[in-house]
C-alpha cells in the first residue's frame, strides 16, 4: 500500500528525526512510503485563526498533494485531526472538493492509529529502556479515538514500562496561538500538567504532537526539570530515542 | 449587566497569580469532574445525550409554535405570559408588575436571566427591595452585589473563611467556623423576608409547552419558597427553555442534573402550573412568566443555533482547563467558560468580547461532556471567523497571518523560510537544547524555554538522503 508521509510543519522545522522515524516504522510495517517535497503546512493555525480562505487554500494543496496515495499518516493527532474531521467541515457543500475532501479525511490517519489498525506492524523496533508515562494530545484523543493505540505498540517494547499519569486526557496548554495570546494561562496550564508527569517519576513522558511537546519540554525545563525526557512516540517506536 | 469582557486577558492573568483562587478552583474541580464521571453511570448516558439534543433540536426547528402553544397552555392556567426583546425590557415588565401589585419585597431565586438584564438595580431603582436566596447569590448581594463566577455554583471562589467574615460584618453576630452553622444563620436571616415577600421572582430551568408549566432545579429549597410563599410568582426565562412535552422534561432530566453536579436528580425539584386553584393550600395568586428574547431569535435557523440548545448545566466550564485556572470572573459578563466564550459575544456584541472566542486551547473537553452535544469549540472557531470577516483582529495578527499563509503556499519559498528558521533558532539557543529569550515570541519564553531545534529541515536532509541515494 502506498502511504503518503504528511511530515508536519513543526516537525519539519523543529524536528526532522521524528519524520525519519516516522518514515521508518512505516516502511517497516510493509508500506511504500511517499514524502510529497511541496508540502507545507495542513492550514490549521490558519483555521484556528478565523482566516478561512487561507485554511481553504492550503486545504486544497494538501489534497492535491496526496491524492494519489492509500493513505495520508502524519506523527501529528492535530494534523490528522484536521485533515480528517476538518477538511470534510471546510468544503462543506462544495460539490467535487467536498468529496475529495471527504476521500482524502477517510484514508487519513495518525501514525500509531495507521500501525495498529491498518499496517497491523508486527515488530516495533524501538529498543528504549526506561518507565515511560503518556500524554494524550487533545486532537488525537478527542478526534480521532487516539488512546489504546500507541499504549498497544509501547506494551511490545519489553524495556518499556508505562506508568499512567493522573489527569492524562486534559490539556496541556498549548492550543497553537493560544500558547502566545495568553502566555500566561498557558505555561499555567503547562505547569499542572509537568506536575503530573513528575509525579509519576518517569524517566520519559511520551506524546504524540510536536505543539504539546515543545510546550512540556519548554515548562519542565523552564522550571529546571531537565532529567525527564519529552519523547514522542514515533521516536521511541522507531529506536532513535536510545 | 455591564459587559467587563474586554478586560479578560488582563483579569485572566492575575487569576493565575491568585494563589488562593488557584487553590480553591483545584477543590470544586474535583467535586464537579469526578461527581459528573460517577453520576453518569447508572444511565445510558450517550443514548440519553442524543436524546437531549434531539429534543432540543425540534424545539428550535418550530421556537414561534412552541412557545405560541406555551403561551395558550399557561394563559389557560391563568398565568399572564409577557414577552420582552432585551433586558431593559425584561426590568420595565418586572417593575410594572410590582407596581401593580403594590410590591415592596422582592424575594429571587436563581435567575441568570436577571442577571442578563441587571434587574435588581431596577427594582431598587423602582423602591422595590429585592432580596436573592440562593444561598450562593445572598452571599454576593450583602457584599455590595459582587458578581457570580459560575452559573450554578456562583461563589465558588470564596473560601468559608472569607464567607465568615462576610457574616460577621454585615449580620452583626459571632464568627460562625462551619459551614453548617453558617448556613443556618443565613436561613435565620432569610426567613423574615420568606414571610414578609410581596412577590416571588424565578428563572426557569424548561418551560413545558403542553402544560405551560415551569420547571425548577434547585438543591436549597428556595426555589420553592420564592415561587409558592409570595402572592405574586414572576418567572423569567429565554425563549429557548421552551420544551415540547413532560416526556421530554423527564429525558432532559436525566441529564441536567447529572452534568451538572453527578446527582441523579436535585435536592429539590418544582414543576409549578399556573396559579393557585380554588381549594389549593399554596402558590401565587398571580403568575407571570417574562418570556425573553434578548439576542436569542437571532441565533434561530442560523450557524450558531446549536447554541440554543444549552440547557445551563455548567459541564462545560467545569471540565475547561481555562475556566478552571482563571475562574468566572475575567470571562465578564454572566455566562462563564466555553458557554460564556460562545454566549458573551452572541449576546453582548462580537466587538465587545474580542478575547473570548480565543481564550480556549480548542481542546474539546467541553463538547465530549456537553449533555446535549454542542459543538462549542466549533462554535468558538465560528466566531473567529466572524472577527476576521468584520476586521476586528489587530493588524500585526493579521499580516503576520496573511505573510504565514502567503508563504505556505509556495513551497520554494516556504523551503527557504523554513531553512532559514530553523538555523536563526538553533544559532538563538548558542548551542544549548533550549532557547530562553525569543524575541519574536516573548509570550512563550516569559514562563517557557523554547527547545531548541535540530538545525535542518525534514525537507532538506530527505532530499539530499534522495540525493544521495539511502
Amino acid at each position: 500500500m502506498r502511504v503518503g508521509l504528511f511530515v508536519t510543519c513543526l516537525v519539519d522545522l523543529m524536528r526532522p528525526r521524528i519524520g525519519f522515524a516516522a518514515l521508518r516504522l512505516l516502511e517497516q510495517a510493509g508500506c511504500e512510503v511517499v514524502v510529497p517535497l511541496s508540502q507545507t503546512c495542513c492550514g490549521q493555525p490558519a483555521y484556528n485563526s478565523g482566516d478561512r480562505s487561507a485554511a481553504r487554500a492550503l486545504a486544497e494543496k494538501v489534497l492535491r498533494e496526496f491524492e494519489g496515495v492509500d493513505y495520508l499518516v502524519a506523527p501529528s493527532g492535530s494534523c490528522a485531526g484536521m485533515i480528517r474531521t476538518h477538511y470534510p467541515a471546510l468544503f462543506a457543500g462544495d460539490g467535487e472538493l467536498a468529496a475529495r475532501a471527504a476521500s482524502l479525511g477517510a484514508r487519513t490517519y495518525e501514525l500509531t492509529d495507521f500501525l495498529v489498525n491498518v499496517a497491523h506492524l508486527e515488530h516495533v523496533p524501538g529498543d528504549f529502556r526506561g518507565t515511560v508515562t503518556y500524554h494524550d494530545s487533545c486532537s488525537g484523543l478527542r478526534e480521532l479515538g487516539v488512546k489504546d493505540q500507541p499504549r498497544q505498540l509501547l506494551a511490545r517494547m519489553p524495556g518499556v514500562r508505562l506508568e499512567e499519569m493522573p489527569a492524562a486526557e486534559e490539556c496541556c496548554g498549548f492550543g497553537g496561538t493560544f500558547a502566545v495570546k495568553f502566555g500566561d494561562v498557558s505555561a499555567r496550564l503547562a505547569e499542572k500538567k509537568c506536575a503530573h508527569i513528575q509525579a509519576t517519576g518517569a524517566d520519559a513522558v511520551v506524546l504524540g504532537d510536536l505543539g504539546c511537546m515543545l510546550h512540556i519540554e519548554g515548562r519542565l525545563r523552564r522550571m529546571g526539570d531537565d532529567k525527564t525526557r519529552v519523547l514522542h512516540i514515533a521516536e521511541v517506536l522507531a529506536g532513535e530515542a536510545g | 449587566m455591564e459587559v467587563r469582557s474586554m478586560h479578560f486577558k488582563a483579569r485572566a492573568g492575575a487569576a493565575v497569580r491568585d494563589a488562593r483562587l488557584q487553590a480553591k478552583l483545584a477543590s470544586a474541580k474535583g467535586l464537579f469532574v469526578e461527581g459528573r464521571r460517577r453520576g453518569i453511570q447508572d444511565i445510558d448516558f450517550e443514548a440519553t445525550r442524543r436524546a437531549g439534543e434531539a429534543i432540543r433540536n425540534r424545539v428550535l426547528q418550530d421556537l414561534d409554535l412552541w412557545l405560541e402553544r406555551f403561551e395558550q397552555e399557561a394563559t389557560k392556567r391563568g398565568a399572564t405570559v409577557l414577552w420582552a426583546r432585551d433586558g431593559a425590557e425584561v426590568c420595565r415588565l418586572v417593575v410594572d408588575i410590582a407596581r401593580r401589585h403594590g410590591v415592596k419585597k422582592a424575594i429571587k431565586s436563581k435567575s441568570m436571566l436577571s442577571e442578563e438584564a441587571g434587574l435588581n438595580q431596577a427594582l431598587e431603582a423602582a423602591g422595590v427591595q429585592p432580596v436573592e436566596t440562593d444561598l450562593g447569590e445572598y452571599i454576593l448581594q450583602i457584599n455590595g452585589n459582587e458578581p457570580p463566577s459560575h452559573i450554578i455554583a456562583p461563589v465558588i471562589h470564596k473560601t468559608k473563611e472569607e464567607v465568615a467574615e462576610l457574616f460577621e460584618r454585615v449580620h452583626h453576630r459571632p464568627r460562625k467556623r462551619e459551614i453548617s452553622e453558617m448556613t443556618r444563620e443565613a436561613r435565620e436571616m432569610l426567613r423574615s423576608h420568606f414571610l414578609t415577600a410581596d412577590m416571588g421572582i424565578s428563572g426557569a430551568n424548561f418551560l413545558v409547552a403542553e402544560t405551560g408549566s415551569v420547571a425548577l432545579v434547585t438543591n436549597e429549597g428556595n426555589g420553592r419558597m420564592v415561587t409558592t410563599l409570595p402572592r405574586v410568582h414572576v418567572a423569567i426565562a429565554g425563549i429557548e427553555k421552551v420544551i415540547p412535552t413532560l416526556e421530554d422534561l423527564a429525558t432532559l432530566m436525566r441529564l441536567l442534573p447529572r452534568s451538572a453536579t453527578g446527582q441523579a436528580i436535585s435536592n429539590y425539584f418544582s414543576l409549578l402550573t399556573g396559579t393557585r386553584a380554588a381549594g389549593e393550600g399554596d402558590g401565587p395568586e398571580h403568575m407571570y412568566y417574562v418570556l425573553v428574547d434578548n439576542g436569542r431569535a437571532n441565533l434561530v435557523g442560523g450557524e450558531f443555533q446549536d447554541m440554543l440548545r444549552c440547557i445551563r448545566c455548567g459541564a462545560c466550564m467545569n471540565h475547561c482547563p481555562v475556566y478552571q485556572t482563571v475562574g468566572g470572573h475575567p470571562y465578564g459578563w454572566v455566562y462563564f467558560g466555553p458557554m460564556g466564550s460562545v454566549l458573551t459575544p452572541l449576546y453582548a456584541g462580537l466587538e465587545n468580547a474580542l478575547d473570548l472566542p480565543h481564550a480556549a486551547t480548542l481542546c474539546n473537553q467541553c463538547g465530549v461532556v456537553c449533555p446535549v452535544r454542542i459543538p462549542l469549540p466549533e462554535l468558538l472557531r465560528k466566531l473567529r471567523e466572524k472577527q476576521v470577516e468584520r476586521g476586528l483582529r489587530p493588524w500585526q495578527e493579521r499580516l503576520a497571518l496573511k505573510l504565514w499563509a502567503w508563504t505556505a503556499q509556495r513551497p520554494a519559498l516556504y523551503a527557504l523560510a523554513a531553512r532559514l528558521g530553523a538555523r536563526y533558532l538553533k544559532w538563538l539557543a548558542h548551542g544549548q537544547d533550549r532557547i530562553r529569550v525569543l524575541g519574536l515570541a516573548p509570550a512563550w519564553t516569559a514562563s517557557r524555554d523554547l527547545p531548541a531545534p535540530e538545525g535542518k529541515t525534514f525537507r532538506e536532509l530527505y532530499g539530499a538522503r534522495q540525493d544521495g541515494g539511502r
